[in-house]
């Protein structure tokens, strides 16, 4: 089944004439991914690579497309504006590929998406890879700038802030011969619309999915959190990895980010609290296939 | 981004908060004027420099603490001469300190009560958070670490923003009545108008004082702007110190390249935020110490790859470079290329390991190779790391 989206899903891409959209457009249509529209304000009525039609709002695209995710690639300052107009046309899923949104606009859209169906990942995300059957894993769901090849269809769960690490992880189970069942980006800014528990409970969730890789970085307490809910309730066998632990601190100007954090949030309190948790901790971001091969092995026994 | 005090005062002025009047003076001569003009009584001196902790600090000529009191001009100009163009080292500052360029010259509040007062976002409730406490002045660090029970925090409602009765609520908990109690309210709605304004990441005032005569003021200020809402705020932008800033980092920015220099000797070039600390983190586990944090993001060009190796080698500390590229999108043909561009350019004087994986990885192998240069190829992550910590370590044996 994966999980959030399948070869079947329908996607629209916001965004879709400008160079980075219609790159990554182009990128998906030859993973085999069903990219049914189009949404560019202005220039309703034409067709992207001849076949795609391209409506002046998403509205129209869902209406005429059935079309049910969207992944904006609109430039930051217009962002916020196309994740709510995607929102308000009832799409179910919303991947925003986006980075450099103001964070002030995402406190916004944060706000005024609850109670709402639509579903949110992202902003500043690689977006989501649903393997398929062919080559190279092609005939699956990519949707956002993840590169297909490195992919291939299996049962591991893949959840990460950077983009760059996930496709480390994805390539270091490929070459050991495994496969995914749905690789997450969620993306690295303060507010985004998915957390890693909001994934790590539709994997639990998901029959196709029997391993989870959960990648994470310095910064908040969303790994914790996570990490907290996998202990009590997680049925399957978790490796993970934490990035940032020689970071600098950063040099500040006051004081309020260390009395708010209260010493949360460095990478030792997020390994403590994965390891608590019974999380496999891949010691060096080269391991991360290799800690949870072993890890799945010793829990067979 | 950061601003200084005495252009904070600015904006604090624009949006209503009180606080005490001053000036900016850049030679001993003009803070002894400014501090005529102001006319009190008493006169403070505050370095200028984007970090905290100015008052407990000192300078590298011996002088100590960045904050001072006194009662002549004449004095003030011999305060500013002995701080201006001179190092500052505070516990923010690092080691290395910074250079006073500037000081302001305020009037000086006679302080019956420091409390503290800041406004940022909240990460796990998503919206701005106002925190509050009753022991303002220098030493808030250790109040939040022995007791946490004294500072107060109420968040904002993301759509509706901040309320007055939120904003009456944190003046009781500050133990506030009557006048003090409503100017309070008012300074702290003002600056919360001031943070969404000005998309602000961070406000900081500390102290906020309770004067004798009665009065509410902010007398001291530390601002942070969301970078990526900087668009929208050139007047914000136009306030922007560049000698405060790493000259490294400002160079890194005109090219898009994410630089944050470290003290290690071993540079490193990554694609991606996660994969760059993931690499230091590497290099670290293998014995070695990272020069840098450099992202060239997801699809950078041969001109930004050969300006990165500029600015690595800017570095008088770099023994070694470890670039470890994953071409997802990005063909490892092209990254290659840019490499030997850069290296053509620069002339390698220390050890380089490659790491590319990804679209094209052999034929941006076969193009390192053919090159003849000695560029030490790796196969993985872990590789590429244990490989240049060696070579750094043979070089200095
Ligand atoms: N205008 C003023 N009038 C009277 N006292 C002042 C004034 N400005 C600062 N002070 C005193 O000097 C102390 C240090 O000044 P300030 O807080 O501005 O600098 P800082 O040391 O950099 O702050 P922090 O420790 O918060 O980083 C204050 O706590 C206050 O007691
Ligand atoms: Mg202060």
């Amino acid at each position: 089944m994966a999980i959030l989206v399948t070869p079947e899903t329908r996607v629209l891409i916001q965004g879709i004439t400008g160079s980075f959209g219609s790159r990554h457009a182009q990128l998906s249509l030859e993973y085999g991914t069903k990219i049914v529209s189009g949404v560019t304000p202005g220039k309703g009525g034409q067709l992207f690579e001849r076949v795609i039609p391209i409506f002046d709002t998403v509205a129209q695209a869902a209406r005429e497309t059935g079309t049910t995710v969207s992944a904006i690639f609109v430039p930051p300052p217009f962002a916020a504006d196309s994740i709510l107009e995607a929102v308000d046309a009832g799409l179910d899923l919303v991947i925003c590929i986006t980075e450099g949104i103001p964070v002030a606009d995402m406190v916004r859209v944060k706000a005024a998406m609850k109670g709402s169906k639509t579903r949110l990942i992202g902003p500043n995300c690689p977006g989501i890879v649903t393997p398929g059957k062919g080559k190279d894993s092609q005939g699956g769901c990519r949707i956002g700038i993840a590169p297909g090849y490195i992919h291939n269809k299996g049962n591991i769960g893949v959840v990460s802030r950077s983009g760059t690490l996930t496709y480390e992880a994805v390539w270091q189970l490929t070459s050991l011969g495994l496969g995914q069942s749905t690789c997450v980006g969620i993306g690295g800014d303060p507010v985004n619309g998915t957390s890693h528990l909001d994934v790590i409970k539709m994997f639990n969730d998901d029959p196709e999915t029997e391993a989870i890789i959960m990648i994470g970085e310095i910064g908040g307490t969303a790994e914790e959190e996570a990490a907290a809910w996998i202990k009590e309730n997680c049925k399957k066998p978790v490796a993970g990895f934490i990035a940032g632990a020689t970071a600098p601190a950063g040099r500040r100007m006051g004081h309020a980010g260390a009395i708010v954090s209260g010493g949360k949030g460095t990478a030792s309190a997020k390994i403590a609290a994965f390891r608590e948790a019974g999380i496999a901790v891949a010691e060096t971001p080269s391991v991360m296939a290799e800690t949870l091969i072993r890890h799945i092995q010793e829990r067979k026994g | 981004m950061n601003i200084h005090e005495y252009q904070a005062r600015d904006l604090f002025e624009k949006f209503g908060v009180a606080s005490p009047r001053g000036k900016m003076a850049s030679t001993p001569r003009e803070a002894e004027i400014a501090a005529q003009e102001l006319g009190t009584e008493k006169i403070v001196i505050k370095a200028q420099v984007h970090a905290g902790g100015r008052g407990k600090g000192a300078f590298t000529n011996g002088f100590k603490g960045g904050v001072h009191t006194c009662s002549k001009p004449e004095e003030i100009r011999e305060m500013a001469a002995k701080m201006l163009g001179q190092t500052l080292v505070t516990h923010q500052t690092g080691p290395a300190g910074r250079l006073v360029n500037k000081v302001y010259v305020v009037e000086a509040a006679e302080i019956a009560k420091e409390l503290y007062l800041a406004i940022l976002l909240d990460r796990a409730s998503s919206a701005p958070v106002v925190i509050a406490s009753t022991q303002g002045g220098m030493d808030i660090e250790t109040v939040a670490a022995q007791t946490p029970e004294k500072i107060f925090r109420e968040p904002a409602h993301p759509l509706l923003g901040l309320q007055p009765f939120q904003a009456r609520k944190l003046a009781a908990a500050l133990g506030l009545h009557g006048s003090q109690a409503a100017q309070a309210a008012k300074l702290i709605l003002a600056l919360y108008k001031l943070f969404i304004t000005c998309d602000c990441s961070l406000v900081e005032v500390n102290p906020l004082v309770i004067t004798k005569t009665g009065d509410v003021l902010a007398l001291d200020a530390k601002f942070n702007f969301d970078d990526n809402a900087l668009y929208r705020h050139p007047e914000i932008v136009a306030l922007r110190d560049f000698t405060e800033e790493d000259p490294r980092e400002v160079e890194a920015s005109k090219y898009c390249l994410n630089y944050i220099g470290l003290e290690g000797n071993i540079a490193c070039l990554v694609n991606g935020a996660g994969l760059a600390m993931a690499t230091m983190d590497i290099i670290k586990h293998y014995g070695g110490e990272p020069a840098n944090f450099l992202d060239v993001g997801g699809s950078a060009t041969k001109e930004q790859v050969a300006a990165a190796f500029k600015i690595i080698l800017l570095d008088r500390n770099v023994k070694g470079i470890l670039v470890n590229i994953f071409g997802g999108i990005m063909r490892c043909d092209i990254i290659a290329e840019g490499i030997l561009a850069a290296i053509k350019e620069t002339e390698l004087p220390v050890p380089l390991v490659v790491r590319l994986e990804g679209s094209n990885v052999e034929l941006g192998k076969k193009i390192i190779k053919d090159s003849g240069l000695a560029v030490i190829s790796a196969d993985s992550l872990a590789d590429g790391a244990e490989k240049i910590v060696a070579a750094v370590k043979a070089r200095a044996a």
